[in-house]
């Protein structure tokens, strides 16, 4: 029905994909045991705020329900707005699973309100055996990963993007289209 | 299950619909009396064929280099293809080429048969004027006319009306040279005489018609492009506030300019028509902004409403 939707000129708001979210965790094994990178407890989940009432009610209980998990797991959190108005929501915890727990309740809090299209993506900090950061972004639409490693000057470092993407082979679903591994300069993590 | 907080606008994908039947009725209505009448539907097909595959497959550079596009990369225009990278990926769309052109006039377009093709152009006038949330509304709009494929339903759509008026004009050239040059004294010249003016006659008509459709399915579509961009971003009064600042601009616009980048209306955000030229909303290619306004009001007050 893309075909037709695009000719009335209705076509839909893309909903998020969100199962491959959880495949995050298995990836950051693989990372480690075979090639030394390792996590650096920092995840977040970036999206466009909408206007309205609604919106700000979702808002609200995002809050509460994230202030809850964090208490319980012991992370801390942060929100921050960029320059391009999109939200960000820093999740710091040194248990993967507790920054993937958090990221889901941010996306699946959101869809309950009907504000999945308004997610961009989740983006988890890695460091390579010497120290270099890199993230691994999942784009919602595309219910894919791919690794985003930036240097000084917004330039990226794609020979560690491409060995990332070698390691993690079948473990997790990369993003094939390499023009969509768009970058996220001056992300608000560590 | 998947929700969305905005349900179909009905009214107005039936009335698209309506507008695109009485098109594509119009158009075979039309070459079967062009068949009847003239006998020689290969030459018809030829030039009909020729002229679709011309504005289909080069409609993006053709509209580029009509208005000095040039296209920058990610080094020469950070901002813009952050803005245009994240929409996209927002979307779910592969990301257009991003241009620029050197000019005043506060506009942006997007051009290009599919989304594999798509160039998406702002003037140096909106990137001056508009804030960056605007720009980034406005840019949500044009992305929603390349998903929706408006280059190619309107190149198809008016192509009738190109190839109606292409056929006025060789018939009066043939009346007056070829059926001219022989006199007037047999029956078969009086024929032919009376079959070429049959064929002006109806070529005009239906261009007159097919050019009112176009120009009424080119607004629908850009209400649609409205509708679409405002919910990418979940923001209708920034697309609202970014129309209402270029059409306030454009009226300030010296027409020398504005002459040079009428025929690219079109696939314009705002069309840039010369000010103090007066013409129906028939005509137009734009809705009015009043409608275009009381729309995002709408979608605006669907947001607002609780779950």
């Amino acid at each position: 029905m893309k075909f037709l939707d695009a000719l009335l000129g209705r076509t839909k708001p893309a909903q998020p994909k969100l199962d491959a979210l959880f495949g995050v965790t298995g990836a950051a094994i693989t990372l480690e045991s075979a090639a030394g990178m390792k996590p650096t407890g920092q995840a977040a989940v970036c999206f466009k705020p909408a206007s309205g009432q609604s919106f700000a009610a979702a808002s609200e209980e995002l809050k509460g329900l994230l202030e809850l998990a964090v208490k319980e797991a012991g992370s801390k959190l942060e929100v921050t707005d960029d320059r391009y108005g999109y939200r960000w929501i820093v999740i710091t915890d040194p248990e993967m699973e507790d920054l993937v727990t958090s990221a889901h309740l941010v996306n699946s809090t959101l869809e309950q309100y009907g504000f999945g299209p308004q997610l961009l993506c989740s983006v988890f900090g890695f460091a390579d055996d010497h120290g270099q950061r890199f993230h691994l972004v999942y784009l919602y639409k595309r219910g894919t990963f791919y690794p985003f490693a930036p240097l000084e000057g917004e330039r990226r470092d794609n020979e560690l993007e491409l060995r990332v993407k070698a390691t993690l082979g079948g473990d997790l679903p990369v993003e094939p289209e390499l023009a969509r591994w768009f970058a996220l300069w001056g992300i608000p993590l560590d | 299950m998947a929700r969305t907080r905005f349900p179909a606008d009905r009214g107005l994908t039936s009335r698209m619909v309506g507008t695109m039947f009485l098109l594509g009725l119009l158009y075979v209505v039309f070459v079967a009396v062009l068949i009847a009448i003239l006998k020689s539907w290969l030459l018809i097909v030829l030039i009909a064929g020729g002229f679709l595959f011309v504005q289909y497959f080069f409609s993006d550079r053709l509209a580029l280099r009509a208005m000095r596009g040039q296209e920058v990369t990610p080094q020469q225009a950070p901002e813009l293809h952050q803005m245009v990278d994240r929409l996209c990926a927002l979307a779910d769309m592969p990301k257009p080429k991003v241009a620029i052109s050197d000019s005043d006039i506060p506009n942006a377009f997007a051009t290009g048969r599919n989304q594999q093709h798509a160039v998406l152009c702002v003037t140096n006038g909106i990137l001056r004027r508009l804030s960056a949330p605007e720009l980034e509304a406005v840019l949500s709009h044009e992305l929603s006319h390349v998903a929706h494929r408006d280059v190619a339903v309107m190149t198809i759509a008016s192509f009738l009306g190109i190839l109606a008026g292409f056929v006025v004009r060789s018939s009066i050239y043939a009346g007056a040279y070829g059926g001219g040059g022989w006199g007037r004294s047999n029956d078969r010249d009086n024929n032919a005489g009376a079959v070429i003016l049959l064929v002006v006659l109806a070529s005009a008509v239906v261009y007159a018609l097919s050019f009112l459709l176009t120009r009424l399915l080119s607004r629908y579509r850009e209400l649609s492009a409205d509708r679409a961009g405002a919910i990418l971003i979940g923001r209708p009064s920034l697309l609202a506030s970014a129309l209402v600042k270029i059409t306030g601009d454009m009226s300030r616009i010296p027409t020398r300019d504005l002459r040079a980048a009428e025929p690219l209306n079109a696939f314009f955000f705002a069309p840039a028509l010369a000010p103090g030229f007066s013409f129906s909303t028939l005509f137009a290619t734009h809705p009015p902004l009043e409608r275009r306004l009381e729309q995002l009001e709408q979608l605006e007050a669907q947001l607002g409403r609780p779950a």
